[in-house]
């Protein structure tokens, strides 16, 4: 897996918003991932090539439409490589306090 | 028909072959899974995921619905309490394809039931168990315990 790849794709804040977008509802196409952003469909698409190509979206081809998926494998590979497994309960406690906290 | 709920790739450089067996094989399924995968993956037969311990408690059950090694698995998926529900029962495929010298194994699950538990467990599942898979056939450790 190429970090870089999948750092610069995370690092741009529409990104991750079509990252949010699918996390809502997996599997939209083209269209109606535009239709959330105030933005040209050539925009939108070559910001779903870039996640594409860090392989945080997966896409799948159904009839004449593509389907954009969430893949959240990179990730979990990140997540794996720099949190030790005796730190994720405490980490978790911590997260969930923080989303207590703050109220969300 | 209704579009599959998740799709998820991952990258694994090792060999079809590899790959392949690394889905069957319930010592592999043990390693990277911590269950066991059994079944004698004809096209027909039952598949069981069980604990890979002493217990080795019965935790998901299916039909093996199409097996072309090493590039085509398709199995059904269910809660063994919804084995006589087929309409609860979900499908996984498996899509194995060579690409720039790695493999590219793409996991499709659908035909879940909206809103069910299997569903919000799924979707935090599958990215552990492959980030896993792809630890122990790149570097021949697993993750640490998944669950």
């Amino acid at each position: 897996m190429n970090l870089d790849k999948v750092f610069r794709a995370l690092a741009n804040p529409t990104r991750r918003r079509l990252l949010d977008s699918l996390r809502a509802h997996n599997g939209e196409s083209l269209s109606a991932l535009c239709a959330n952003l105030d933005m040209s469909r050539q925009a939108v698409t070559q910001h779903l090539r870039c996640l594409e190509e860090a392989n945080l979206v997966t896409t799948l081809k159904r009839g004449r439409e593509k389907l954009h998926y969430l893949n959240p494998v990179p990730l979990q590979e990140i997540y794996d490589r720099w949190i030790e497994k005796y730190e994720r309960q405490q980490l978790q406690a911590l997260s969930d306090l923080k989303k207590i906290a703050e109220g969300d | 028909m209704d579009k599959p709920q998740f799709v998820y790739v991952v990258y694994v450089a090792t060999t079809m072959e590899k790959l392949w067996n690394a889905l069957l094989d319930a010592q592999m399924t043990a390693k990277y899974w911590q269950h066991e995968n059994v079944s004698d993956w004809k096209p027909g037969s039952r598949w069981e995921h069980r604990e890979a311990n002493k217990e080795r408690k019965l935790k998901l059950l299916g039909k093996v619905v199409e097996s072309s090694p090493p590039k085509r698995l398709v199995l059904t998926w269910a809660d063994p309490a919804d084995e006589g529900r087929p309409e609860k029962h979900s499908r996984v495929t498996f899509e194995l394809e060579p690409m720039r010298g790695v493999i590219r194994l793409t996991v499709t699950h659908d035909l879940l039931e909206p809103g069910s538990r299997m569903l919000e467990g799924i979707s935090e599942g599958w990215p552990k168990v492959l980030s896993s898979l792809k630890s122990l056939l790149e570097t021949g450790q697993p993750l640490p315990r998944l669950w």
